[in-house]
């Protein structure tokens, strides 16, 4: 229970009708969209204006209350499932664009602005902001930066990160921090825009954005490459990116996916090919046409058996929107949908791919793959029910094999959704006991009290942690065996990501 | 049994759905009422968790649950865009029965359902009193759109401006029609619906006119009860069943080849939520309600041959009587812009044909508004509960239809029509507000 005396004061900082306390409305700020037991907050705060921001941090500190903020709660990781009795701070009050400077490119936004509402905006006056996830529709950019956010054109364009030129947060204390610029060069003090993006509301709570903005593409181009051999279509993906040839979107549906969206959109896909890629080249007219050109050749070389070159709006419309019902198309075949986002170097997409055939033959399971082939991201998706215990423990199982056979190939355990809860028991198995050491010291300094977003990332710090040594004792970590590498938690529905490329 | 338990095992039925829900949130993108609060309890996913979470027994709140559950439009923006396929609709209105069979239903709908709503008779009667003292209550407001407000400040009217109800309704003017088929060699049954009836009866002469002119033949019984809509959405089984069954009574669907409505709603609840309901809800089952007082106890068959039958008018005229647009509008065609009825997009996917119908008419120009199918915010007695919100949600509508400047705006629901003409008339707006068939049938007497 959280003291009468701390919803008093918040609700002197957000005003009455932005202070949520009844068990019915926490209840529906207890999930993300990941695969995990949903935890009820003690309260919810919506916040209008960004100075409030840093009187919450700063009421929550004072009285040791876990702080989680959110955004729309599209996280696929657990990050923005609170603490029991924690206060969630809703950043969706904040939603307005500040500025779009066409002169400078860069835009100010708040961190409750929705990512396509953005996108739409900057595209109105002329310009573009690349970033895409899956989510767009609904996530807020705070989120897109609290979680480093990619999406389809991360080959290319590259992902949040690659857009966030400063920021405004506000820390644990509730001091208002400011960090980076408008302009394009800026090295005064310590790069903490870099080191909040993706920190997933550990160090700071976002209030104010500056994002990068470029001139769109005049032309671009959409095609299907049908091919017939899995190890085909991996090759093309690699040669076309050897050949200096960079797709804006280079996406990858394997058999198992185009039958399933077939069979739920009839688009007249070919169900018997082994693999589809679905490119699309952009930038200017000429380069257009002699990329495209070089891709054709190059699938045709590697066994491509047809491609379908996208002759107008309309059909590249259909080109996208077949991959875009994929994940609607899979998770229509079972309940649980578990979307997973292991990535590895792009040449070794083939051996990935082999081996997440192999993965799903060994636990006896369903797994589509799909995704962001050009930029190794790809998103096995384990069809499952995760009411069916003995079924759930294979799909942990295959979870976990899954992440080794990335790590194996020079890879990563997530190259878009996160840490979260979901895999913070797996970090040591890439990082190594240096860098969680470090992340921790610098938490602990940044924020003493432990308040924001505890847990996420880094796991639960016992209090006896000797930092000074560096030593990483197992012992040490409430998630337990580190080294044994399991999720930090045994429970049904822990350990996986949900839903929505 | 504890109530928790007796509950959860009532909510147990929902289960299978509301396992497809995998929680991303798309939902969010598409709900007319999370854009105007932000609040996860007024979106479908937020729904859906209290629905499961009471379902575990994981809190104790129905009501808090009911509440929240009630607010909703029921527009069925997000299982139109829900990923997974969600049948969110379907959810809610059980769930709704469920809830309001476990708690019972609040003095004022028990009043309204089954104290008027089930007795059409007496609801008539009702209506033609409020239609004779309504002048002395209220004043014409703004002549182009048709509303009026409230004379003095009156807690049940507020702010609104409303379309009175007609002097004398349409089952006055025209109790029952039984026509033989003509030159088109259809016949189809006409259900008319409260609001033509009662606020409408103009383009419910439309419609006839129209049949007529194509020689189409027409069964319309007396007596229609209202489809059950508002009894549904709040969950009375017992009023809904009550109304069912007398419209069955009415029905036969072997006497005509379709049935056709000028109304999204009624279409919809016809060809969706009665087949839905009938005879499965569950609820009596736990409840210890007597059967006979749900949708059960009628013939199934009779429903699903009747639904099967349904059509929305303006999809009646395109698809079976060959309606067209015309080659092209005059010079001095009237911009008109068409909102999409939720129930009409989203339920029935009925989106082309009412515009084929606006364009049938020389006269009409037709400019897509912006957003055209986002909800106008009326909801039925969402209205009446949360003014101020669907206010809001309309203001946004205004907003859309203003922004084409057009003279008349057409949508296919009268309970669209209702709300639209609200928020143009608080707006001072002087833009008519037609049924496409009202559109359609001037073109007939020119």
């Amino acid at each position: 229970m959280i003291e009468k005396k701390v919803i008093r004061e918040l609700t002197a900082i957000v005003g009455a009708g932005n202070v949520f306390t009844d068990k019915a409305d926490l209840v529906t700020y207890s999930y993300d969209a990941a695969v995990l037991a949903p935890v009820a907050p003690g309260v919810v705060a919506r916040p209008v204006a960004p100075e409030m921001l840093g009187r919450i941090a700063a009421l929550c500190n004072e009285n040791g209350l876990p702080l989680t903020a959110r955004g729309a709660g599209t996280n696929l990781s657990g990050g923005t499932i609170p603490e029991p009795d924690g206060v969630v701070v809703l950043t969706n009050g904040l939603n307005k664009i500040l500025e779009i400077n066409a002169a400078d490119m860069y835009a100010r936004v708040q961190p409750g602005v929705v990512t396509a509402k953005l996108a739409a905006a900057v595209a109105a006056r002329g310009l573009f902001y690349p970033p895409d996830p899956g989510s767009q529709a609904v996530s807020t950019l705070g989120g897109n930066v609290a979680e480093n956010a990619g999406g389809l054109r991360g080959l290319k364009y590259g992902v949040t990160r690659d857009y966030v030129m400063g920021l405004e947060f506000y820390d644990a204390p509730g001091n208002l921090v400011k960090t980076g610029s408008r302009t394009v060069k800026c090295v005064t003090g310590y790069n903490l825009t870099g080191l909040m993006v993706g920190s997933e509301g550990t160090l700071g709570v976002i209030s104010e954005i500056i994002l990068k903005l470029i001139p769109p593409p005049a032309d671009r181009r959409a095609m299907i490459a049908v091919f017939n051999r899995m190890d085909d279509a991996s090759r093309a993906v690699s040669a076309i990116i050897a050949d200096r040839v960079v797709p804006a979107t280079l996406e990858f549906m394997d058999n198992f996916t185009i039958r399933a969206v077939e069979a739920y959109s009839h688009a007249g896909l070919p169900e018997d090919a082994a693999a589809l890629l679905l490119i699309e080249v952009d930038g200017h007219p000429a380069q257009v046409a002699e990329d495209a050109e070089k891709v054709e050749a190059i699938c045709r070389k590697h066994g491509a058996a047809g491609i379908r070159v996208a002759a107008d709006d309309a059909e590249r419309d259909r080109v996208w929107e077949a991959r875009r019902s994929a994940l609607s198309a899979l998770a229509k075949l079972r309940p649980t949908l578990v979307l997973e986002d292991a990535t590895v170097p792009r040449s070794r997409i083939p051996d990935m791919v082999r081996e997440l055939e192999a993965i799903a033959k060994k636990h006896d399971l369903s797994i589509g793959t799909f995704g962001h082939a050009g930029d190794g991201n790809l998103h096995p998706t384990i069809l499952t029910d995760k009411r069916d215990a003995k079924e759930w423990r294979r799909v942990e199982r295959a979870i976990s094999d899954i992440f080794d056979a990335a790590l194996s190939m020079g890879g990563t355990l997530s190259g878009e959704h996160g840490i979260g809860t979901a895999k913070s028991g797996f970090m040591e198995r890439e990082t190594g006991p240096g860098a969680l050491v470090f992340s921790r010291r610098l938490k602990s300094a940044v924020d003493p009290k432990n308040i924001l977003n505890p847990s996420k990332i880094i796991g639960r710090a016992e209090a006896s942690l000797d930092f000074k040594s560096g030593d990483l004792k197992s012992g040490d970590f409430k998630s337990g065996d580190l080294k044994s590498g399991e999720p930090e938690s045994g429970k049904p529905e822990s350990g996986a990501a949900g839903a929505g490329v | 049994m504890s109530d928790m338990k007796r509950l959860a095992l009532m909510l147990k039925e929902l289960e299978e759905q509301l396992t497809v829900c995998m929680k991303c949130g798309m939902c969010q993108s598409v709900c007319p009422l999370f854009e105007e609060t932000g609040r996860e309890a007024d979106v479908a996913r937020g729904k859906l968790a209290l629905l499961d979470g009471l379902g575990r027994e994981m809190f104790d709140d129905p009501a808090g649950v009911a509440e929240r559950l009630n607010r909703c439009l029921l527009c069925g923006s997000c299982a139109a865009n829900c990923p997974s396929g969600v049948r969110v609709l379907d959810i809610f209105i059980k769930a709704r029965a469920i809830l309001a069979g476990y708690m019972g239903l609040s003095p004022i709908k028990r009043a309204a359902l089954r104290g008027m709503l089930a007795h059409p008779e007496r609801f008539d009667r009702l209506v033609a009193w409020g239609s004779r003292f309504q002048k002395y209550f209220t004043r014409p407001v703004n002549d182009l759109v048709g509303t009026s407000c409230a004379r003095f400040v009156s807690p049940l009217i507020g702010g609104r401006h409303f379309r009175p109800i007609a002097e004398t309704p349409f089952h006055e003017r025209t109790p029952a029609l039984d026509t033989a088929a003509g030159a088109s060699g259809l016949r189809v049954a006409f259900y008319v619906g409260c609001l033509l009836d009662k606020i409408f009866p103009e383009i419910a002469e439309d419609v006839v006119a129209v049949l007529n002119h194509h020689g189409v033949g027409i069964y319309m019984p007396e007596g229609q009860a209202c489809c059950g809509i508002p009894a549904l959405s709040s969950g009375d089984l017992k009023t809904f069943g009550a109304l069912t069954r007398r419209n069955l009574e009415r029905f036969d669907p072997g006497d005509f080849d379709y049935l056709v409505t000028a109304c999204a709603t009624c279409t919809s609840t016809i060809k969706e939520m009665w087949p839905l309901m009938a005879g499965r809800c569950g609820v009596d089952k736990v409840d210890g309600v007597d059967k006979a007082d749900g949708v059960d106890g009628v013939d199934g068959g009779k429903i699903s041959a009747i639904a099967a039958k349904a059509m929305d008018i303006n999809q009646f005229l395109v698809s079976k009587l060959g309606v067209g647009a015309a080659p092209e509008s005059s010079a001095g065609a009237a911009v008109v812009t068409y909102h999409d009825p939720c129930h009409l997009k989203k339920s029935l996917k009925v989106v082309a044909e009412p515009r084929i119908v606006i364009r049938a008419n020389p006269e009409c120009r037709l400019v897509e508004m912006p957003q055209s199918d986002w909800c106008c915010g009326l909801g039925g007695s969402f209205n009446l509960q949360y003014y101020q919100t669907s206010a809001a949600i309309g203001r946004r509508k205004r907003d859309n239809i203003r922004a084409v400047d057009p003279a008349v705006v057409a949508t296919g629901c009268p309970a669209c029509m209702l709300q639209i003409s609200d928020a143009l008339s608080r707006a001072g707006d002087r833009v008519a507000v037609r049924h496409p068939v009202q559109l359609y049938a001037r073109t007939l007497r020119a």
